[in-house]
């Protein structure tokens, strides 16, 4: 038996699949992986996230450490309630992981990958020597992810009036301390919606609420074929330890000012981001397979330029057809799959399929 | 549980056998099958005419989590598919043992349905897995 959320029995009751994730029993999906997407990309979900870790960072050096930790920097986060996407590199310029980062009325708040917990936590406590920070996990919090184009309505439905004005006034990447909970439009699927850090032990009056409010339960299946349509990395397949930001389409995500700003990593994602521009580092761009067929993480690629491969592949439920994330050589014009033995031609992609609930790559 | 109707055989491999009144087989995917792969979103089936042995690759179905190869239990020819599955490879969900069934073949060795396992037999097999 794996570790399990304070939702467990609520799943079950759902008619959840349950699968080990990383040590958690989880939910696969609730019947229809498709019906659960399409009920994210057309209504509105709910996901229970509680596995993934949240790791609070306080103390008079906690903006100098998260400066020195992250790659992209705290110090963009000018007001309470604000989030920030990031990696976290190690002294190769790999990516130890990936986070949200939100700034709170006393310090930040973390959110890291489930199956990455005790490697981040290590590492966050290796590179804390010489600051004034106190690092605490806080495993008693659960996390439910309420996405789609009704999500922040039906959320609204179920909260206590006094708090209904300060959800609506949030703009994208912004969040709120109300009470106890900690409530912010950021998440994992290209729509719009929240994701809510509360005490555990009030989960399931939250979740039974939503449910009567029309939102439907969504599981990590559904939440891997929406990350994809929206182009979003998943750690441990698109990226990892030995993986270069920059051979990961998270270029955008590194604040390379202040040019006086060290942060861990810092000097190889440099000579990376110039080996990249030599056409000597690979790149992680969109496929698009528009005939039958499905594309898979581990398939190998060839391009005009060379060889590469698919990190995340999938049928993508929106547009009826697969797509996929896969590392190629730079300027590659064009490129084939290797599909269970037939080299199948594909079409190269900016890697962003679907934001709400439309098509955006040409 | 998954359904496992007791008028079927059933390969290892997960496929059923339906034996009409002419003594042709129909196959299609168990619902423990269907149920493992998650939504089938494509479906290639053979060609009519095609002469199969037991146990040989003849259809491919990829679901959302993976492409798998779907075998012939029995020798013979191929003389029909279900093409709904073609648009609406779904059906496989939804009715494993009846709408969703994949291709009929005339039997040429019926010795081989012995091979097969009745539905205890498969049962077993699937909490044995």
């Amino acid at each position: 038996m794996g570790e399990r959320t304070a939702l467990y029995q609520q799943h079950l009751d759902a008619g959840a699949k349950m699968v080990d994730f990383a040590g958690w029993d989880m939910p696969i999906n609730y019947g229809s992986q498709i019906e659960e997407h399409q009920q994210v990309r057309t209504a509105a979900g709910v996901f229970d996230v509680s596995h993934m870790t949240v790791i609070d960072v306080s103390g008079d050096d906690a903006t100098n450490y998260l400066r020195y930790l992250l790659a992209n920097d705290v110090a963009k986060l000018d007001a309470s309630g604000r989030a920030l996407y990031s990696a976290m590199l190690n002294n190769d310029g790999g990516v130890v992981d990936d986070l949200i980062v939100y700034r709170l009325d006393n310090g930040y708040r973390l959110v890291v990958n489930c199956a990455t917990r005790m490697k981040d936590l290590k590492w966050m406590a290796e590179q804390a020597r010489g600051f004034a920070v106190a690092i605490e996990e806080r495993p008693r919090l659960a996390i439910l992810a309420v996405h789609g184009p009704q999500a922040i309505e039906k959320f609204c439905a179920t909260l206590e009036s006094d708090k209904i004005a300060a959800v609506q006034a949030l703009g994208n990447f912004r969040g709120v301390e109300l009470g106890d909970w900690f409530v912010a439009r950021t998440g994992y699927t290209g729509e719009k919606g929240i994701e809510v850090i509360f005490p555990q032990e009030q989960a399931a009056a939250l979740w039974d609420k939503l449910l009567a409010e029309g939102v439907k339960p969504v599981g990590l299946g559904a939440r891997d074929t929406l990350r994809l349509e929206a182009g979003m990395n998943l750690y441990g397949q698109d990226m990892d330890d030995a993986t270069s930001p920059i051979a990961a389409n998270m270029s955008q995500t590194i604040a390379w000012e202040p040019q006086d700003r060290q942060f861990v990593g810092r000097e190889m994602v440099e000579i990376h981001r110039k080996l990249q521009a030599d056409g000597m580092l690979p790149e992680l761009t969109g496929l698009v397979l528009e005939e039958r067929g499905v594309l898979r993480h581990g398939q190998k690629v060839i391009t005009d330029k060379g060889e590469g491969v698919i990190t995340s592949g999938s049928f993508s439920p929106t547009l009826k057809h697969s797509i996929a994330l896969a590392r190629i050589p730079v300027k590659s014009e064009s490129c084939q799959v290797d599909m269970r033995g037939s080299l199948i031609p594909v079409r190269i992609v900016k890697p962003n399929f679907v934001r709400f609930g439309k098509k955006v790559f040409e | 549980m998954s359904n496992i109707p007791d008028d079927l055989k059933y390969a290892s491999s997960h496929e059923w056998v339906r034996i009409d009144e002419e003594g042709n087989a129909t196959v299609g995917i168990s619902d423990h099958a269907q149920d493992a792969l998650g939504d089938i979103v494509f479906v290639e089936l053979p060609e009519v005419g095609t002469t199969v042995n037991a146990r040989e690759e003849v259809a491919v179905v990829e679901s959302v989590k993976a492409a798998s190869d779907i075998y012939s239990p029995v020798s013979g020819e191929v003389i029909a598919v279900n093409e709904a599955l073609v648009d609406a490879p779904e059906t496989v969900n939804s009715g494993p043992y009846d709408d969703g069934w994949f291709f009929k073949i005339a039997i040429s060795d019926e010795a081989e349905l012995a091979d097969l396992m009745d539905a205890e037999a498969y049962s077993d097999h699937i909490e044995n897995e």
